[in-house]
């Protein structure tokens, strides 16, 4: 047996008798997800049993350093445990923009003091983060941000509003861009700091949204008092990290054109609630809006494998992420509309059984932010116009 | 298997590309149309191609081919979608050679796929009795003899057949319209007596033609698999076909694209260049990300094809309907931001939309394949 193969055993007898039967279904619309951190409460013991024996065994990171806690795994590896945790339909045991976003990037520009301090409670689920990116007057245009960090001699005070805050209410730390150099050309005076959210100083107030849920809050910061030692990178350099951390960002939300395993497609839905006669959907436009929708998210999850395939060969153009997120997030916005029209005037039921709360208007309603989220999908035509095609 | 192509099937598209590129530029087809050539291709190219060994690509090699697969193949048939090559690649080394290797008998399979190889025959197929494609409703008859069958009837959008050395038929010998069983195939010389064919010349300028079979009288062994049972083979075919045509149409949409991109940083207007134009920037982009979706569906149809995958029929329809959606959208924003230039029949982008119009119809437009992609999945 190869040592892989040795892996995969291994990997299976663990997955066997570590992850609990209730968490092998998968997590639809977030339904069941776990994101951890200090105020978590957790559905159930096994939620919290999943999350904890993931944690220990660094698997919530499964390819970070062992010398921060996480798995260690190589790519193969990786792979092979991704595949088992599939075969059992493993659900995921910590959702975390601690290991999406700010890990990766203390990981390749932070001090090792700051990977020692925060990532390992992030693999261990005992710290939640959150983004303080956007303000009430940079939202396309981040780099023309203005809370501002002063240096006060052995720490910063930050003054300012941010808004967008995915989850700011629930989160325990920030990562935030602020200027601490009003002078210089825009991109170049800004900074990337790090601070625990209960300082004082720190209030953040939910904002509801048109589909009637709150995941995003405004942030004000009065007076908060940053450590000279939080700061990630070299001061006035945060710019780099941040267009590195959209990155990641739109590789996130361009996902969303994915239709996640254990969900119907639109084609079951459309025949389940439509009928068929010999074979063809009872409505013939709503036959072809679906065939249509379908095609097109079949080719987008082709281009998904395809450009993580040829990075894996070293081939392809690379820089693909706001293409993703562009086409991903439109085709989500499709998706969901055409979902509506299925599911008729009973999806329109705001409250209720029925419509299971107004699970479908309300996802509909939330969709419409995907092509807004970590820029917009004008932004990433512009990225694409200038980056990929040198049109100036 | 990765989405990728490997260093052999990279090769080949290198070769393929420098070779089309000198030998057969869109001027070459221009001065095929001006000439008023008879066949709507050049034979001396042929013959080259042919020496390369293109013709024998997806000749098993019992039968002195290269069994290099579909993946290969269509390589060359993007590039010469790019370059707007008419040849007889298509007609014969793809849809002749498939049809054949998987209906043929033996003897069959040893003279005729070995004939193909060295390029000593060529093959059209005939199909279409209507002005849209639809093969289960094939009515030409198909009468069986003492020693043979008769067969009547009428063909249409014979791509090659006006050139080709032997048609294979699809007619019916048993059954009613729209049943799959009772269609059979059959080999017939395109010179028999009781055929007639009347060219037609099509908007791309290549060879296709209307063939009507009157009495014809073929023996026992012109029938190419069993009787009645030909659908299956034909269909496969047919898949084959369209997952290259949908090559061909990657490789006309990328050049549209990569033409007018470069007329866009060269063209000025209002004093700028038009490519710093958002309005246009927004509109290239999207065009951009939808020829990254076709990328994708075409490697994969012909993957699928090389390894036998039952879920085939699903991908070709996949992409031969998304082809053809983005071979149109990429065929009219090239002329729309050409301008008035793009109008013109001496530049040479207007060329494309030529071609890519019969491409996108032959075996299938848009709508048929999306139909038959939402069947396929039970809708």
């Amino acid at each position: 047996m190869s040592d892989l193969e040795v892996f995969r055993q291994e990997t299976r007898e663990w997955l066997e008798e570590n992850c609990p039967p209730s968490m092998r279904s998968p997590v639809i619309a977030g339904e069941g997800a776990c994101w951890g951190g200090r105020n978590w409460i957790f559905e159930s013991e096994d939620q919290q049993l999943w999350m904890e024996r993931m944690g220990a065994k660094g698997w919530t990171a499964p390819d970070w350093p062992t010398e921060y806690g996480g798995g260690g795994l190589v790519k193969a590896e990786h792979k092979v445990l991704k595949e088992e945790m599939g075969r059992i339909r493993a659900r995921s045991p910590l959702d975390s923009f601690g290991i999406w976003m700010i890990g990766p990037a203390l990981l390749k520009f932070g001090s090792e003091e700051l990977k020692q301090q925060h990532l390992p409670p992030i693999i261990r689920g005992e710290i939640r983060w959150c983004q303080g990116y956007s303000e009430p007057n940079a939202g396309s245009d981040l780099a023309g941000l203005q809370s501002k960090a002063v240096d006060m001699g052995d720490h910063f005070i930050a003054n300012g509003q941010k808004v967008w805050t995915s989850y700011g209410d629930k989160a325990d730390w920030m990562f935030c861009l602020l200027r601490t150099d009003p002078e210089a050309k825009k991109q170049s005076g800004i900074s990337l700091m790090l601070f625990d959210m209960e300082t004082p100083g720190v209030t953040p107030k939910p904002i509801k949204l048109i589909s009637g849920s709150s995941p995003f809050c405004e942030t004000f910061l009065d007076d908060v008092r940053v450590e000279k030692d939080q700061v990630v990178g070299d001061v006035n350099q945060g710019w780099t990290i941040a267009k590195y951390l959209l990155t990641h960002e739109r590789e996130m939300i361009g996902g969303m054109g994915l239709t996640g395993a254990g969900s119907k497609t639109l084609g079951k839905i459309a025949a389940q609630t439509i009928g068929t006669t010999d074979g063809r959907l009872n409505d013939l436009f709503m036959r072809t809006d679906v065939a249509r929708w379908e095609i097109d998210a079949a080719a987008f999850a082709l281009t998904v494998e395809r450009v993580t395939d040829e990075a894996k060969a070293g081939q392809g153009i690379g820089a693909t992420s706001a293409m993703l997120k562009y086409y991903g997030t439109e085709l989500n916005k499709r998706r969901f509309e055409t979902l509506l029209k299925i599911g008729g005037s009973d999806d329109l039921i705001w409250e209720g059984d029925v419509s299971n709360n107004g699970w479908t208007a309300r996802t509909l309603l939330r969709t419409k932010g995907n092509s807004i989220e970590g820029g917009t999908s004008e932004v990433q035509l512009n990225i694409i116009a200038k980056n990929i095609l040198g049109l100036g | 298997m990765a989405l990728v192509l490997n260093e052999e099937q990279q090769m080949l598209k290198e070769s393929a590309q420098g070779f089309l590129s000198e030998h057969a530029p869109v001027a070459e087809l221009r001065a095929q149309r001006d000439a008023g050539s008879d066949t709507g291709y050049s034979s001396t190219l042929w013959g080259q191609m042919v020496n390369m060994g293109w013709a024998a690509i997806l000749v098993p090699e019992e039968y002195g081919g290269l069994a290099f697969g579909h993946v290969g193949m269509a390589q060359i048939v993007e590039q010469s979608g790019r370059t707007l090559t008419a040849s007889p690649l298509l007609s014969t080394a793809i849809l002749g050679v498939t049809a054949i290797n998987l209906a043929g008998s033996e003897d069959q399979k040893t003279e005729l796929l070995g004939a193909i190889a060295g390029g000593e025959l060529t093959i059209a197929l005939a199909v279409d009795e209507k002005i849209h494609h639809d093969p289960m409703q094939t009515a030409m008859s198909g009468e069986a003899t003492d020693d043979g069958y008769v067969l009547n009837g009428e063909k249409r959008f014979v791509v090659d057949g006006s050139t080709a050395d032997k048609l294979i038929v699809a007619t019916r010998t048993s059954g009613s319209l729209g049943d799959m069983k009772g269609i059979s195939l059959f080999l017939v010389d395109r010179t028999a007596p009781g055929v007639n064919v009347q060219r037609t010349q099509m908007l791309d300028g290549r060879n296709a033609a209307i063939i009507t079979f009157k009495d014809v009288e073929v023996t026992a062994d012109a029938l190419l698999g069993q009787q009645d049972r030909g659908f299956r083979a034909l269909s496969a075919t047919l898949d084959a076909g369209n997952a290259h045509l949908a090559a061909e149409l990657l490789g006309i949409a990328q050049e549209s694209f990569d033409r007018t991109l470069q007329y866009m940083k060269e063209r000025k207007q209002f004093g700028a260049l038009i490519g710093s134009f958002q309005a246009l920037q927004h509109r290239t982009a999207h065009w951009w990300s939808e020829i990254e979706m076709c990328k994708s569906v075409v490697l994969k149809v012909l993957q699928s094809l090389d390894e036998g995958d039952v879920k085939s029929p699903a991908f070709v329809s996949i992409a031969k309907a998304k082809l053809c959606e983005v071979a149109e959208l990429s065929t009219n924003e090239a002329i729309q931001l050409h301008g008035g230039i793009g109008m013109t029949d001496e530049y040479e982008i207007g060329f494309f939309i030529k071609r890519a119009r019969p491409a996108q119809m032959l075996f299938g437009d848009y709508n048929y394949h999306a139909n038959r992609f939402a069947l396929i999945s039970g809708y």
